[in-house]
């Protein structure tokens, strides 16, 4: 599972060797190599604490690098920062609002800062941002008293101010009720047709299926596996299930047919085929007295092929 | 290690954005409650200092009489004097601490908020908006000062009568003239808390915490102001921003005595150039992770 085209022309990021450690000492990033094809949505999964806000940090200019290099639509990051970012629409860990000003007078700030941002065209510029996340309505209220889901769609908003050739969402349906999920989802997939590329990191394996064309796994700051979902997936071993009331003797008896990685679950044994027949493992199992139930060969899913490469699953798998 | 600055190529950069984002920040900073309420208060000063003595006036007291701030004396002969009486009464601490929250918060309360990060990754560039930032803490001067000012003058006519004057060297000018200098010791009042305004946005650049900085600028200020009263400490006391703060009221002599006025001046200079080039050294290269 290497890069999808290493080294490609028109890669919206190209991170090599990328490394953060921070302040404190800790190893936030760890060599990241990193390769992000442009029109994808792609997606940057791993549990919290494994580095993703870090990137973006970097990515964005906002954190120097401790080593290793990174480019945001072929440019170098952070010494382009004035030409990059206006194309790039950003959500960094949540949205921040000026809590005094209306959503309005948020993105009018917010696009003042745009060096590129045409002045004559701001304010209908915000007003198409609100109507696209469907703030219009709150416009005037002040962001002080707006719900949560509120909040990330004015942030949201922000990042929509132009249009964009990279979007770049960490976490962005933190905090939303599943109806906001949808939303984003669907808000996402429009982006995504018209050509923008999405680069949307979350710790839930399922929102990336969802949506996402491409998709990397990170796991304590180091990169475990990038690529085109249905590669991803390929990656991951089928899975042997043997169901029976007699777990216990048929983990022992799966372990001496050389199956590995078995795991127990009620009446359900688990674990990666040998490379033998598996006739052999089935007779073996009788032989040994195992009364079995089911004995099937499970496809091999996203959520196997994430499983596999963070270990455990933790609190990841969603 | 200049970083978000070095832009490689001229893309469509608008010449006049920069104003745009100055725009843009003194009203995000002029709709702030906290500002208002500073400077309300700073409005309240010459209203209140009028009143007390008028009332004093009243009960037939000669008002003053050595105590107080400077010109207090003066002001029931002549209301303009009261402009004079409250930029003094006020400079020494509420002013500096007015300027101090603000500057203190430029940078830390966008920090501790979040959107600072939203404003370099639009991109406002770190040494732009560091400089929106100092022109913003520079015109809140200006506008505190002048706040005094104005609440003075309108007290003091309303109060007492207005006419020609007297200045401290005992020659008469005209009112005209006294107005003209009022304006003059208004500028250079609002000049002089241009060192409190670089000291605040360099401590503003050292922390996430908007509370932290305003509560460290405001402090700095009374430590000098406390250290400038210690003879023992004739050494340093010069070089403290607030050393030749009541320089101004030198602007009222006949003819006008410079020395200390050139002193306060080139010190807030010097300040704004030493903690100005601090800050740009600290925000440049700084690692925003709130
Ligand atoms: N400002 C910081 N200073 C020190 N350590 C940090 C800082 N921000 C994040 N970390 C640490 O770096 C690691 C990665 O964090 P982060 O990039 O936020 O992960 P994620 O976004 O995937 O949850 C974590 O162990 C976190 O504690
Ligand atoms: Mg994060």
């Amino acid at each position: 599972m290497d890069a999808v085209r290493p080294g490609a022309a028109d890669d919206v990021i190209a991170t090599c060797g990328l490394t953060k450690r921070y302040r404190g000492g800790q190893l936030a990033v760890d060599g990241l190599d990193l390769t992000v094809p442009a029109g994808s949505v792609f997606g940057f999964l791993g549990p919290n604490g494994s580095g993703k806000t870090t990137t973006i940090r970097m990515l964005m200019g906002l954190i120097e690098p401790t080593s290793g290099t990174a480019r945001v639509l072929g440019r170098p990051m952070p010494r382009a920062a004035r030409t990059v970012l206006p194309q790039v629409g950003a959500l960094i860990e949540g949205p921040a609002l000026y809590g005094h000003l209306c959503g309005r007078d948020n993105l009018l700030r917010y696009d003042a800062a745009d060096p590129t941002a045409d002045p004559r065209t701001r304010r209908a510029r915000v007003a198409g941002a609100l109507d696209r996340v469907g703030l219009a309505a709150a416009a005037d209220k002040r962001a002080r008293a707006y719900s949560l889901g509120m909040k990330q769609r004015l942030g949201l908003a922000a990042a929509l101010l132009r249009p964009r050739r990279l979007l770049v969402l960490d976490e962005p349906t933190n905090g939303l009720d599943p109806q906001g999920m949808r939303e984003i989802r669907t808000l996402i997939r429009e982006l995504a047709a018209d050509g923008t590329t999405v680069f949307l990191s979350s710790h839930l394996l399922d929102e990336i299926e969802q949506v996402c064309t491409h998709a990397a796994v990170m796991a304590r700051g180091r990169l475990l596996a990038q690529g085109a979902m249905t590669e991803l997936a390929a990656g991951a071993r089928d899975r042997l299930v043997v169901s029976t009331p007699d777990p216990a003797d048929a983990a022992r008896v799966l372990k001496e047919q050389g199956v590995a990685d078995v795991t127990t679950d009620g009446g359900q044994v688990t674990g990666e085929p040998p490379a033998k027949d598996l006739a052999e493992v089935n007779a073996a199992l009788v032989a040994a007295g195992v009364r079995v139930r089911g004995f099937t060969l499970r496809r091999a899913s996203l959520e196997d092929a994430f499983m596999a490469l963070t270990g455990e699953g933790s609190d990841v798998a969603g | 290690m200049s970083r978000a600055d070095a832009g490689d190529a001229a893309a469509v950069h608008r010449p006049l954005w920069t104003l745009g984002l100055l725009r843009s920040e003194l009203l995000t900073t002029l709709r702030r409650r906290r500002t208002l309420v500073l400077l309300g208060v700073l409005a309240a000063v010459p209203v209140l200092v009028g009143v007390a003595v008028k009332i004093q006036t009243r009960r037939g007291g000669s008002s003053g009489g050595g105590a107080g701030p400077a010109f207090l004396g003066e002001v029931t002969g002549n209301g303009l004097f009261l402009v004079f009486t409250a930029l003094a009464a006020t400079l020494p601490f509420f002013l500096p601490m007015a300027v101090g929250v603000v500057a203190g918060d430029a940078l830390a309360g966008e920090a501790g908020a979040g959107t600072l990060r939203y404003l370099l990754v639009a991109p406002a560039g770190r040494t732009r908006l560091l400089l929106v930032k100092y022109a913003t803490v520079a015109v809140f001067c200006l506008l505190s000062t002048l706040v005094v000012a104005a609440s003075a003058l309108l007290t003091g006519a309303l109060l007492f009568p207005l006419g020609d004057l007297m200045t401290i060297s005992g020659t008469g000018i005209s009112f005209a003239d006294g107005l003209l200098r009022a304006l003059l010791i208004a500028l250079v009042v609002a000049a002089s808390l241009l060192g409190v305004a670089s000291l605040g946005l360099f401590v503003s650049t050292l922390t996430d915490s908007g509370i932290a900085a305003m509560a460290t600028t405001v402090g700095l200020v009374v430590t000098a102001q406390i250290l400038d009263q210690f003879p023992q400490l004739d050494a340093v006391r010069p070089y403290l921003f607030s050393h030749y703060w009541m320089s101004f009221a030198d602007l009222m002599r006949d003819p006008v005595y410079w020395h200390d006025l050139t002193r306060d001046l080139g010190l807030q200079a010097l300040y704004a150039g030493v903690f100005g080039s601090a800050a740009w050294a600290r925000f440049t290269t700084k690692d925003i992770t709130a």
